[in-house]
């Protein structure tokens, strides 16, 4: 694991945690849609929000791929969830707003899987046996 | 009613997520190290060699039913139901299909850190 990779797995988990923030508050804003209004879905993209949502689900996806040529998906999913950490953190620091006793429990729980994935290998061998390269590759890495 | 569409739209996401995640992971193993290809041929040769691979497309399209079922349903429900429910419910179901169809080596170690996380996904929205 390099600086390059955990920068993109830093990625993953920021465009995620973003874009599904401003594409909720946008959602909100346009309000419910139903299967009789379908149509109301692609006027949501005409909102603000929703629009700058869906650029940082985009730039979420780029740096998702990306990590997904190199590690395994059971090893890049738990990045992907550091982002309720990393807003329940910002709530507290920056808003002050009480964090309740379940939530610094669940902000435990998930430190603690990405940590325990983080801390093994990024990639398991026996997904090579049809490129045998790639692991010679990781190894040096 | 609503928290009953909400549920069904967390069941699509779910399954949708799932299938995508596996699908995408699977077809950039096939595609290998982007960092590397780019250093080595250059952003082109990347684009060509993922859009060259069929399953990336399937991929997409299960994520695309995913998106378009999390904006159904975070019209239903509230953010704080639909995004937790689904998510950790997809980590879950990620680590089966993983072992299952990517053959990735899900020991003890990733199980204990999928339940983990899916446990804490769930206890930040109580």
């Amino acid at each position: 694991m390099t600086l390059r990779k955990y920068l993109v797995l830093a990625g993953v988990t920021i465009f995620s945690t973003l874009g599904d923030s401003l594409l909720a508050r946008g959602m909100k804003e346009v309000g419910g849609i139903s299967f009789h209004n379908v149509s109301g879905l692609l006027f949501a993209i005409l909102n603000p929000w929703v629009a700058i949502g869906i650029l940082l689900l985009l730039a979420f996806f780029a740096s998702y791929m990306s990590a997904l040529s190199w590690a395994d998906l059971t090893y890049v999913l738990p990045a992907t969830s550091l982002g309720y950490v990393l807003v329940a953190l910002i709530a507290r620091l920056a808003f002050h707003e009480e964090i309740s006793p379940t939530r610094w429990l669940g902000i435990a729980c998930i430190a603690a899987g990405v940590g325990i994935v983080a801390a093994g290998p990024s990639l398991t061998p026996s997904r090579h046996h049809d490129r045998p390269e790639a692991v010679s590759q990781e190894a040096k890495s | 009613m609503n928290e009953l569409y909400a549920w069904a739209a967390i069941a699509v996401i779910t399954l949708a997520a799932t299938t995508g995640d596996v699908l995408l992971a699977f077809s950039m193993r096939r595609v290998g190290d982007v960092g590397e290809l780019w250093k080595t041929r250059g952003f082109f040769s990347v684009v060509a060699r993922i859009l060259t691979t069929p399953t990336f497309f399937l991929g997409v399209l299960a994520m695309g039913v995913a998106f378009y079922s999390l904006l159904f349903g975070l019209s239903w429900g509230n953010l704080s139901l639909v995004v937790p429910a689904s998510a950790s419910l997809t980590f879950v179901a990620n680590a089966v299909a993983a072992r299952i169809f990517l053959h990735e080596r899900v020991g003890r170690r990733r199980w204990l850190a999928a339940l983990l996380v899916a446990a804490g996904v769930v206890l930040m929205a109580v």
